[in-house]
């Protein structure tokens, strides 16, 4: 595939028609520069994107972020809308690791003032958040408690004094999502997720102490609670084993639902059903029971990671407490009303590796962002900035109001680790100023930002673009991993 | 992590994915070909040099599974050994699998993994299909990481 199939639409935005391939239904619409382009060719992903255009019921356009890479049925980094209810749902456009998501809080703490404990800090955060591979957390939750989370998300973690109220009124659906049911889980998923609420997990996710460097939009940035020079921390996991084993559960079970329904995918990880049949219903309230234990787990890990800064910085500074920012999805199918050719339709979004961005004045947003816009958070890789910004008119109208969610990986796990050397890495972040507490380093050497694709453009291209505005940018100065 | 020579009968090895892992896997017989994926889907996490040779007794575990095809089928057995692994820390060796008519049955002996170094999310059917090529079965599985 070379760049004469794409129409361009700006510098920002290009365009795969639908005639491009006859099993389209719907075009490709990518969120690109030319560089950025060229080199997602380098992969599958643009095929991927392609691919998800043939799913039925598609209400316009697939979109595809700055930050894409190729992944598994569906590209890293791919939104698709398919009509309410009789379009289909697909769990492998949604991934494995549902509401995969970013939380960041935010403080009035210098760090200047800090500086010397952030080891500590580190340490603390570390012993607090349970992490690394095949961990456990503190909680075994009964049966009656798993059905619980699944229903209520956040509001699980609130009844059980580890939220504030404000913490939900500033999570995407306010932590819990409607229509989850947990009778429709396996009892394997439900084993799974009994012992891992309340843990970080391995891979990508991460905690993250960081600096606000720069502030782009004052009246935002002061409604977030974001200040220049002060101390914010990012949380970033999903659901664990408990979503994968959902999303693994029916990707196995949605095979034969192709036949039933007469549906033909060109990638059997795109095995979808109608959101109105059996199978998509059941899947639906699966899904939603796994965005709200993810909902439930992040906010634990604040409620940890609180505890962590209250064991190092009480008394040694005046006001040492994170307030929550915002806490987003990005691998979620979310019904909601989109405009489609002038008329208001319901639609369920499937963002994979995409981040919700709703514009201003959008119903579901606390009254502090509805002049704002919805913060968007995007974690850079390992090591370099991370960006706060909010979603604008544009993006609810060019890309079913969604923007881009981190990096984008562009080199191969297998790849960094023959590369990098996880404590050559670690030397490498401790010389910049960044405290780094990892469980595994090869782990350490799969993340390192030479893996990644410069989260800078991709911010200048949503920018560009117009589909997201900048609020402001983090820097590091204490990671953990497990 | 241990890549047999391209003229052996059987084997795996890694091969590159932008943001995830895939094993291409070979052997004579759709059998063969299952367990060598279980192989090499151990050796991607790293669970063997945690092998506890001391534990005792092994356990053991039956795991039936029907599926439509051979592929599902794949999936399908990774998949448990995943939650054998994750949820009690199980790691089998040998692997021997019957299959006849598209139904699979395994009596698994293991002993515990104290560790590993990598975790799998989950077993994809991205772009899998199971092929003959000359004499053997091959096939490239895609692990979601």
């Amino acid at each position: 595939m070379d760049l004469k199939a794409f129409r361009r639409v700006s510098d920002y935005e290009w365009e795969i028609p639908q005639t491009y391939r006859h099993d389209m239904l719907a075009p490709v619409r990518i969120f690109a520069t030319r560089r950025l382009l060229e080199a997602a060719l380098d992969d599958r992903s643009v095929e991927q994107a392609i691919n998800a255009a043939t799913l039925p019921g598609l209400a316009g356009p697939v979109v595809v972020m700055p930050d894409v890479h190729q992944g598994y049925g569906f590209p890293i980094g791919g939104v698709a809308a398919t009509c309410f209810p009789e379009g289909v749902i697909s769990p492998g456009a949604i991934g494995y690791d549902i509401n995969c998501g970013v939380r960041l809080l935010a403080s009035s703490i210098e760090l200047e003032a800090v500086e010397n404990l952030l080891p500590d800090l580190a340490t603390a955060l570390d012993h607090y958040c349970p992490s690394g591979v095949g961990t456990k957390g503190s909680l075994r939750l009964t049966d009656p408690d798993l059905d619980q989370v699944c229903r209520m998300g956040s509001r699980w973690a609130l009844k059980h004094g580890q939220a504030f109220p404000e913490d939900l009124d500033r999570t995407e659906e306010n932590g819990e999502l409607a229509g989850a049911d947990p009778a429709v889980v396996s009892p394997r998923a439900k084993e799974r997720g009994r012992s891992q609420l309340g843990t970080l997990g391995s891979g990508n996710h991460f905690i993250e102490v960081d600096v606000v460097e720069q502030v782009f939009a004052p009246s935002a940035a002061q409604a977030m609670g974001l200040v220049a020079g002060c101390l914010a921390i990012q949380i970033h996991c999903g659901s664990r084993g408990f979503g994968h084993q959902i999303c693994t559960d029916y990707v196995q079970s949605f095979q034969g639902a192709l036949q039933r329904y007469g549906i033909r995918v060109p990638d059997r990880e795109l095995v979808c059903a109608p959101m109105d049949s059996p199978e998509g219903k059941n899947y639906l309230a699966a899904m939603r029971s796994a965005a709200n234990y993810a909902f439930a787990n992040r906010q634990i890990l604040a409620h940890a990671a609180r505890q962590a800064v209250e064991q190092v910085l009480a008394g040694k500074v005046s006001n040492w407490h994170f307030r929550q920012v915002y806490d987003i999805a990005h691998n979620m199918g979310k019904v909601e009303s989109h405009v489609v050719e002038g008329k208001k339709v319901k639609v369920c979004v499937h963002r994979k590796g995409a981040t919700r961005a709703f514009g201003p004045g959008s119903p579901g947003l606390p009254a502090e962002y509805q002049s704002t816009g919805q913060p968007v958070l995007v974690p850079g890789s390992m090591g370099t900035s991370s960006w706060v910004l909010v979603g604008t008119q544009e993006s609810m109208e060019r890309s079913w109001g969604s923007s881009c969610h981190g990096a984008g990986r562009v080199m191969s796990r297998s790849q960094a680790k023959k590369e990098v050397r996880g404590e050559q890495l670690r030397r490498d972040l401790e010389a910049d100023g960044i405290v780094v507490r990892a469980g595994s380093l090869p782990g350490l050497a799969e993340e390192a930002p030479q893996a990644y694709k410069d989260v800078d453009v991709v911010v200048e291209t949503v920018v560009g673009a117009g589909i997201a505005r900048k609020v402001a940018r983090l820097r590091p100065v204490a990671v953990i991993k497990g | 992590m241990k890549e047999p020579p391209a003229h052996e009968k059987h084997g795996y090895e890694e091969i590159p994915h932008t943001a995830d892992w895939a094993l291409k896997v070979w052997a004579p017989d759709i059998s063969g070909l299952l367990e060598e994926a279980a192989r090499g889907m151990y050796a991607l996490m790293g669970v063997e040099r945690f092998y506890d040779l001391s534990a005792e007794p092994r356990q053991s575990r039956q795991v039936r599974l029907q599926a439509e095809d051979y592929e599902a089928l794949l999936v399908g057995f990774l998949g448990e050994l995943l939650y054998f692994l994750e949820e009690e820390r199980l790691f089998f060796d040998p692997i021997r699998v019957k299959i006849q008519d598209h139904t699979l049955e395994a009596r698994l002996e293991g002993r515990p993994a104290t560790g590993q170094n990598k975790e799998i999310k989950a077993v994809t059917y991205h772009n899998l299909a199971i092929e003959r090529v000359d004499d053997l079965l091959v096939a490239t599985v895609v692990f979601d990481v």
